[in-house]
């Protein structure tokens, strides 16, 4: 075993002392947590959702309203010539 | 869109229970590892470890959402990376050691230590973890375990 080796197994003795106690409600905590988290991700899903289908909306009535692929009516009359 | 959440009440109920039927059984096998490698992070003396107890709540909530797409990960990897990321992202919050074996490091310094040596993550993984060039993931672990061994 080199010295490097070495080293690096008294360091991980080091680290390998004194676990820490678990509380009890750790677990309960995270599922907490995570479920916040989930319901989060839900709520804004769903709004984005409901914006984009709101947005659709609004731009078919537009364009049903405003016929954009039609060309406009003619602003000025011809004129009038030769009678 | 997966969950209308419109009219599956009893069946959405079910899975949640599953899923944490499933979690608590991981975690009960996991946390007392995960809570060690996050107490070394925060250099926190074992007996008091509020802030490795919070990260650690925080990234097992992570996992516990992810829980239905984590497709055959390992989800005690996915929780330390989570740890690994989170601890990296507040690094500023831990710059002071506070009493525990790595308390001389750096955060850096401790990420690296603790992942390469004590949760014997690959020497690329740990790079990639953390975003950094593979040499200075050596670099970085030489220099904290002489720095440790020169301390003690």
């Amino acid at each position: 075993m080199s010295r490097h080796e070495r080293k690096e197994d008294a360091v991980r003795r080091m680290m390998a002392a004194g676990h820490a106690h678990v509380p009890g409600d750790l677990a309960a905590r995270a599922v907490a947590r995570g479920t916040r988290l989930l319901r989060r991700d839900r709520v804004l899903r769903r709004i984005g959702w409901t914006l984009l289908a709101a947005a659709a909306v609004a731009f078919l009535v537009w364009a049903s309203v405003a016929r954009p692929w039609e060309a406009p009516p003619a602003g000025t009359t011809p004129p009038l010539e030769g009678w | 869109m997966r969950e209308s959440g419109i009219g599956h009440a009893g069946g959405h109920g079910g899975e949640e229970a599953h899923r944490t039927r499933e979690f608590t059984a991981f975690t009960a096998g996991a946390s007392g590892r995960l809570l060690h490698v996050a107490t070394l992070l925060t250099t926190e003396p074992a007996h008091r470890n509020p802030l490795a107890q919070d990260l650690l709540t925080a990234s097992l909530a992570h996992t516990y959402a992810h829980w239905d797409r984590l497709r055959g990960e390992d989800p005690y990897e996915v929780t330390r990376s989570g740890l690994a990321t989170r601890f990296a992202r507040t690094a500023w919050r831990y710059h002071r050691g506070r009493g525990g074996v790595l308390s001389a490091l750096t955060p850096q310094e401790r990420l690296v230590v603790v992942l390469r040596l004590h949760e014997g993550v690959a020497e690329e993984q740990t790079a990639a973890l953390l975003g950094v060039p593979e040499d200075r993931v050596r670099a970085v672990c030489a220099r904290a375990v002489s720095h440790l061994r020169a301390a003690s």
